[in-house]
């Protein structure tokens, strides 16, 4: 790989050689489409066909026993949206991701803040720590909060152990739980999210705001708060569009008593084997979704602009 | 405000206390990892704390868990499979979207990237109705084919980062000297593009491999992968073999967080 980059030094470079190879290549359209057309036949299979299926299966009936009745109705959707059970648990994932949004970018913001500014030599190592949990397990990392916080776990064996508490705080199987659970499994994507968002922060900006004598507090709220908020609202929306769609932690550290959207969809296919329902819940999620990120970009090109 | 000093004192409370609250962040950010591995060596014989003494029994007892070994062997089958077709189906790809000029190109590219916005949930469901009448649930068929498309973006990006890092003379050099596409591809362009190749390649496989949710659709009752087997077993037991087989995992991802690092930077690919 040496000897290739140096050859990349040649004189061909200099002859603006590599702009006329584009240029010829322009008009190749066999060899880009021959490039191309696996790919997309595989997106086709895996992505495109489940979820046309999925969305054509919304317009059917169900019966129980997973009888599916060919038809086009709109009556699956007609449960969830009339149904008051179906309005409170879209209501309970709604504010499940804005609390988990809003406590994962206070935690994330400081670690964000830290890493863009920081300079020592351990940057890149710590940096790396911070978003490397990304790429473990979610059962895993949920797993771990689970022997924290439950019955037997270590916050409740310390506050007994130190005869802070008599009966055990109850952690687990509740929407707390798995609040603080989301908040630090995404805690990694809103660290990247920000540090993204956080271009035009400069601490030149705030030695300048320092200089001409504003106090610590005020180059915060003046200089710091208001250039590093695209990164934070990026995050914010970026968490709450996560939480409103997992899976593995609400049921796991929900332990069946926090319902939302996903686990009432997991409910709905293997506990009543009513497939045209799943769906209906399925495409109102998506819905749901596609509304938050086109308010979401209309947002970052207000800021942008 | 109005008299601010022109030499302000270099020492500030304000600086120890935001280090300490970024390091309790940290600790925070790492807690259900670091106490995995504490449980994974405690002697309890259920679940508890203090841990009463070490054991390596929990290690001992996962190559005699034939769920654990029967997930292991399915997960890393579909692993190495799905890495190996978005490798094929998405290089190719990356090198259309910076090599050539055509119509609809930024179409394209947010086509292949938009796996990574649908909730994994509703991608599930879809596979789980498409692969009913296909009899495609519980094969490995269908578990690869629904790992496809929530791999491929991460290869194309970082293949496309390393593509739109090179320049194309040394590929221009090869074919006037005569080399044909395919030995321009192999002897040229593919040991360039290497770094974004294998980072998207671990990347895909530890995507793969720790995919819980499609898997639990596709297959929960006749192929469950790894994940899956540890979803059940985390939902009906209490004892800590669970994370002695929860400290490899993570000894895993760890490897590929390093090889990720050390080729292109974490950062950069998965920003």
């Amino acid at each position: 790989m040496t000897l290739l980059k140096t050859r990349g030094r040649s004189p061909l470079q200099a002859a603006g050689s590599g702009e006329l190879e584009k240029a010829t290549e322009k008009r190749n359209r066999r060899t880009y489409l021959a490039l191309l057309i696996p790919g997309l036949l595989g997106l086709l299979v895996s992505f495109v066909f489940p979820l046309a299926y999925m969305v054509r299966m919304s317009f059917n009936k169900g019966a129980p026993d997973g009888v599916i009745e060919e038809t086009f109705t709109f009556d699956t959707y007609l449960q969830p949206l009339t149904d008051p059970y179906y309005w409170k648990v879209t209501l309970d994932t709604f504010q499940m991701g804005v609390t988990v949004g809003l406590l994962c970018v206070l935690v994330s913001y400081p670690v964000a803040l830290f890493l863009a500014r920081s300079q020592s030599k351990y940057r890149g190592l710590l940096l790396a720590i911070a978003i490397a949990p990304l790429l473990t397990s979610a059962v895993v990392r949920t797993y771990g909060w689970m022997v924290i916080l439950g019955t037997n776990g270590l916050i409740n064996s310390s506050l007994t152990g130190m005869g802070l508490i008599d009966t055990p705080l109850k952690l687990t199987n509740n929407i707390t739980g798995v609040t603080i659970g989301l908040v630090e499994i995404f805690m990694p994507y809103a660290i990247l999210a920000m540090i993204s968002g956080f271009g035009r922060l400069s601490p030149q900006l705030e030695e300048a705001a320092g200089s001409l004598g504003a106090s610590k507090a005020k180059i915060f709220a003046r200089v710091t708060l208001p250039l590093s908020l695209p990164g934070i609202l990026t995050a914010f929306l970026l968490v709450f569009v996560l939480s409103i769609s997992t899976f593995i932690t609400p049921r796991l550290l929900g332990g069946g008593s926090v319902q939302v959207l996903a686990t009432e969809i997991y409910d709905q296919t293997t506990g009543l084997l009513n497939w045209p329902f799943a769906a209906a819940l399925s495409v109102i999620l998506l819905v749901l979704f596609g509304l938050i990120i086109a308010v979401y970009q209309r947002l970052t090109r207000k800021i942008g602009g | 405000m109005s008299e601010a000093p022109l030499f302000k004192p270099r020492f500030n409370a304000a600086k120890p206390a935001f280090g300490i609250l970024v390091f309790l962040l940290y600790v925070f950010l790492l807690a259900p990892l670091l106490i995995v591995f504490v449980v994974s060596f405690a002697s309890n014989q259920y679940l508890s704390f203090p841990p009463e003494g070490f054991t390596l029994k929990w290690y001992e007892m996962l190559p005699k868990e034939s769920t654990f070994m029967e997930g292991m062997k399915v997960s890393l089958i579909v692993a190495v499979v799905v890495t190996l077709i978005v490798l094929a189906l998405g290089v190719p790809v990356a090198l259309a979207l910076d090599r050539f000029e055509f119509k609809a190109k930024a179409a394209v590219q947010s086509f292949f990237l938009s796996p990574l916005l649908i909730p994994s949930i509703v991608l599930a469901l879809g596979m789980v109705l498409l692969f009913g009448p296909l009899r495609l649930n519980n094969t490995y068929a269908g578990i690869i084919i629904g790992h496809v498309a929530i791999t491929i973006p991460f290869v194309i990006r970082t293949t496309l980062m390393s593509l739109a890092t090179t320049d194309t003379s040394c590929e221009a050099a090869a074919r006037i000297l005569g080399a044909n596409s395919w030995t321009v591809f192999r002897r040229v362009t593919l040991p360039i593009i290497a770094p974004g190749v294998i980072a998207g390649g671990v990347i895909a496989f530890i995507v793969s491999f720790d995919e819980a949710v499609i898997s639990l659709f596709v297959a929960e009752s006749g192929l469950p992968t790894l994940p899956v087997q540890v979803l059940r077993y985390v939902e009906n037991s209490a004892d800590a073999a669970v994370a002695a087989l929860s400290v490899i995992l993570i000894l895993i991802s760890l490897a590929v967080v390093v090889i990720v690092e050390r080729v292109m930077g974490l950062r950069k690919a998965l920003r």
